[in-house]
This record gives C-alpha cells, structure tokens and sequence, in this order.
C-alpha cells in the first residue's frame, strides 16, 4: 500500500499547485478581457479606416499607424543604446574592474534598476529635453530619442544585473583555459566568456528591452505625444505619440463601449501580440538546443 | 465643469453633513434634458440654456432660472524671450491648424513653431478647438496640426514654454504661472487686444472665455438656496481658483 504523505504537506503542495495554475488563469482572463473588449472595433472601424495616418480620436480619426510606429521607433532606439551599454557595463563589473570596485557598482546598478519611472519622467522633463534641445538644436527637446534616452536609462540596470550574474556563472576554468593558450583578457572576454553567457545575457537583453516596450509614465512625459507617422530622415528628433501613452492617457475619459474605447483595447491587444512575440523568440533562442560542439565543451 | 461641481458638493457636505448632493456628469446637453425632464434639482452647463431647451423646459412646466457660478477663460502663452506680445483668434487658429509655421511669419524671430496642447480628453482641448481653432463656427472642421505635442497636464505645458522659445502653448487662467509670457488677445485684426484677468474676464472683454452655469427650476428655495447662496462664497469660490477657472466677481443673476 502507498504511504501517504503527511496532511501539511500535501496541502502546501496543493496550494503551490493552486498557485502556478493560477498564473496561466490569469494570463488566459487578461487575454479573453482583452479580445471581448477590443475586437468590436474592428468591426466598427473598418481596417482601410484603422490603417490610416491621422489619429484623433474625439473626431473618430482612428488611424493606429502613427502610434504603432512610434513605440517602434522609441523601443528600437532605445535597444540601440541600452544593448550596447548595458552588455558592456556588465562586462565591466564582472570581467575587468577590481573586488572593491566590483562591491560598490554591483548594488548602485540594483538600485537603480528600483528607481521609479515616473521620477526619471521628471529628469526627462528638465534635464534630458532642454539638454537635447539646446545641444541639437531641435525646435523642441520633447523628441522620440528623449524617450529613447529614458527608456535605456529604465533598461539598462536590468541588462546590466541579469547579465553580470549570467557572466560571473561561467567557471573560472573557461577563462583560466584561454589565458592559458596565450589570449589577451580581451581575446578571452570576446571569444570566451560572453558565448559562454550567451543565453542569460540574451535573457537580459530581452527582459530590458521588453521592460521598454511596455514603459509608459516616462515615455508619456517626454515624447510630445503628437501623432506624427515617423517616416522622415529626423523622425527620431521630433515628437511621436506611443501605444501605450495613448492608452494611458485616453482610458480614463472614454465613454465605456464607445468606439473609442473599443479602438483604445484593439491597441491593448496590439502590444500584448508584441510582448508574445518577443518573449517566445527569446524562449526559443534561450531553449534552443545546443549544437555538438558547445555540449562536449560544457 | 463636473469636476468643479463635485468639489462644491464634497465641500459643501463636509460643513453641512445634513446635505445630500450627488453629481453626475456627461455633458451640458444632458444635464439640461434632466432638468427638463425634472430628475434634477440644478443642471450645470459650461453654455447657456439654448432657446429651444428653454421652449421646451416650458413646455413641461418648468421654469428655468439661471446663476452664473464661475467663469472659464483659456490663457495663449508664450516663452518670455519670444518677442510677440498679441495675436488675433485668426491668427492662434492659423498656428495650430498648421497654415503658419514660423514665427517670423508674425513679425518675431526666425523660429520653428512648436505648438502645444492639452491632451484631447481635456475639456479645455475641446473648448479650444470650438472656440479658437474654429472660431466658434459649427461648420468649421478645422483640426488641430498633426505635430502638434499633446502633454498630459497643465505642469507639461508651463514647463516647455517656460524653458523653450519656440513654443506656444494654451491652459487654463488659474494655471499660469509667472515664468511664461500670456499674450494679449482680440477678435479684429484692428484690436482691442486684452489681457486676460479676472477683470477682462468677467466683464467680457477677453474673448476666449465662457461663464459657467447651474440652472434650477423656479427660484430655488430652502436647502436649494442655501447651496447656491453658499457657492458665491469667498470659501466655495476658492475652489474654483483651485481647479484652473475664474471666479465670479460681485453679485450674481
């Protein structure tokens, strides 16, 4: 006969079972509330009027074009900074500055990464824009890269913690390895220890990113918000309007099932298929199988 | 309005817990039919009662009587080195449709114009554009240009404005603070061009302003007039500085 475990323990494993599936509950709820709300507009709006250019919504204007691009052009530039120099940092802390050093930077960054982004909304406001105007000359600092910047600022500290802990997993005996056949530190930084990182610095990219995506505080404070199609040579130096500011700061004066309202979920359900999208292209790199060669190797 | 209306009535109940006021909102237009229809005991109106409403209130035995409660006056600001200092509702309009983009097409500097706007969930976006961007017409369907920047709250609007030299920018008169410049505005290109103030606001003078209304049935008595009495207050008039709009100055009706 099977023992039985005893009454405590099964209830704690029921309730930590309860727990994960509720989770996937959750997801599958916000996704019906989601598409019971935002998929009228499509069949209020037909998709030719959906697809324009002009954006103005108490005069039923809705064109999402130039509010889809503008949370590409504000996200893509701020992955072009926060990539670079949120990898780099982490390289930094883990591969080449000094233990004390290591002490100090490692829980500033963690700090950071808490810091509220409505406040660095603020900074945005009276530092980043006047900055950015008085430097490039712009008619106005409240710009897609403003965003941009801020944006980098919000994902770099999640770049840069998840993945110096992936780089400071990798054994000491890789780069021991490396220096032992005659690489330079960064011969072995390139070539060695950042492949071997690979899929957590992936991770941490894709999570800081997708933390950017979803912004939208900072992102509202800055970007001007005028529904402009970015298509110009200097679309990054002039203002655009995003997916989610305009959720943000439409939803809470719309008249419950009006058109407007259901147009303001169908872009709701837009940046939902967008985090899918990134989150399951990051799983699929992250769970990829290893090929031959990396299995011998670890 | 209906957020002034709501801050009377909580200020109201607090001192007089012996009052029950509740306050919906959804338009002038229906607050008015509630008060023709006799749910309401006051309706608030950011417009006069038309002629039509008022057959009709008749009609159904209602008297509509008027109050002005407080005043609505939308200031044109500037940055304080632009050195523009008035412009008609013509030429306002002309700026944000996008037909003038320079401000050196006015007689100032040779600048970009960056224009800037309240959100289009604000009832000062809309208020604007009716009154200032149409110029009041109801067959004009000018738009607001689509570069306009759009900034979620009055604190936005100074900011820029303050800071930069090409913007222009709009907000409520109780909004505005020292740091930008409000410009001087007329209907004729042969002027008067006025300030807005208290005064040129409730003598109505300046035209980008609007009184507010409560409308009730019959001259109001008891609990009724208590509410309206009190609301002319130096206190409940405090709310309205409070919340961006003008107030009434002197006796009222």
């Amino acid at each position: 006969m099977k023992e039985q475990a005893p009454l405590p323990e099964r209830i704690i494993t029921r309730g930590i079972q309860a727990a994960g599936y509720s989770s996937i509950l959750f997801v599958l709820l916000i996704l019906y509330f989601l598409i019971s709300e935002g998929a009228p507009a499509v069949f209020e709006v037909p998709l030719k009027d959906l697809l324009t250019v002009r954006w103005y919504p108490i005069e039923a204007y809705f064109g999402i074009l130039p509010l889809l691009l503008g949370s590409l052009i504000v996200t893509l530039g701020a992955a072009l900074i926060a990539i670079p120099a949120g990898v780099g940092t982490a390289v930094f802390i883990s591969e080449v500055a000094p233990g004390w050093m290591k002490e100090i930077l490692k829980p500033l960054v963690e700090v950071l990464a808490g810091f509220p982004s409505v406040m660095l909304g603020f900074l945005g406001i009276l530092i980043v824009s006047p900055g950015l105007r008085q430097a490039l000359r712009l008619p106005t600092g409240l710009t897609a890269l403003t965003g941009s910047l801020l944006l980098a600022g919000i994902a770099i500290p999640t770049i840069v913690s998840i993945a110096e802990d992936a780089l400071n997993n990798v054994p000491r005996a890789y780069r021991e390895a490396s220096w032992a056949v005659g690489a330079t530190r960064w011969q072995t930084i390139w070539g060695v220890t950042l492949p071997a990182a690979r899929s957590g610095v992936l991770m941490a990219v894709i999570l800081g990113v997708g933390r950017s995506i979803g912004e939208t505080m900072a992102v509202m404070m800055v970007t001007g918000n005028a529904p402009v199609m970015p298509l110009k040579w200097n679309a990054l130096f002039s203002p655009i309007r995003t997916m989610t500011a305009t959720i943000a700061s439409e939803m809470g004066e719309v008249a419950t099932g009006s058109t407007h309202y259901h147009v303001l979920f169908l872009i709701g359900i837009i940046l939902f298929l967008i985090s899918l999208a990134v989150n399951i292209t990051a799983t699929m790199i992250v769970f990829r199988r290893p090929k031959r060669s990396e299995r011998i190797l670890s | 309005m209906v957020n002034l209306a709501l801050a009377w009535a909580e200020a109201y109940q607090k001192e007089h817990p012996d009052t029950q006021i509740s306050v919906t909102g959804g338009g002038s237009g229906t607050g008015i039919a509630a008060l023709i229809n006799g749910t309401v005991s006051i309706a608030n109106a950011s417009r006069a009662i038309k002629s039509e409403e008022a057959d009709k209130a008749l009609a159904n035995g209602i008297q509509p009587v008027e109050f002005v409660v407080a005043r609505d006056a939308i200031a044109v600001i500037v940055n304080p080195h632009n050195p523009i200092d008035q412009l008609t509702l013509q030429q306002i309009s002309d700026i944000y449709s996008g037909k003038i983009n320079n401000w050196s097409e006015l007689g100032g500097e040779d600048r970009p114009i960056v224009r800037l706007s309240r959100e289009t969930n604000s009832g000062t976006h809309v208020y604007f554009l009716e009154t200032v961007l149409r110029l009041g017409h109801k067959e004009n369907k000018t738009l607001f240009s689509m570069d306009t920047l759009l900034l979620p709250s009055s604190e936005g609007i100074t900011a820029e404005v303050k800071d930069n030299p090409n913007a222009i920018g709009y907000d409520g008169l109780g909004y505005i603070i020292p740091e930008v410049k409000v410009l001087a505005v007329a209907v004729d290109p042969a002027g008067p061009f006025v300030m807005p103030s208290a005064i040129t606001v409730n003598d109505g003078s300046y035209p980008v302003s609007r009184d507010l209304y409560m409308y009730t049935n019959g001259q109001p008595g008891g609990a009724l007039k208590a509410y309206l009495d009190w609301i002319i207050q130096p206190e409940a008039q405090a709310i309205v500085t409070q919340l961006g709009f003008v107030p009434v100055i002197g006796a009222i009706q």
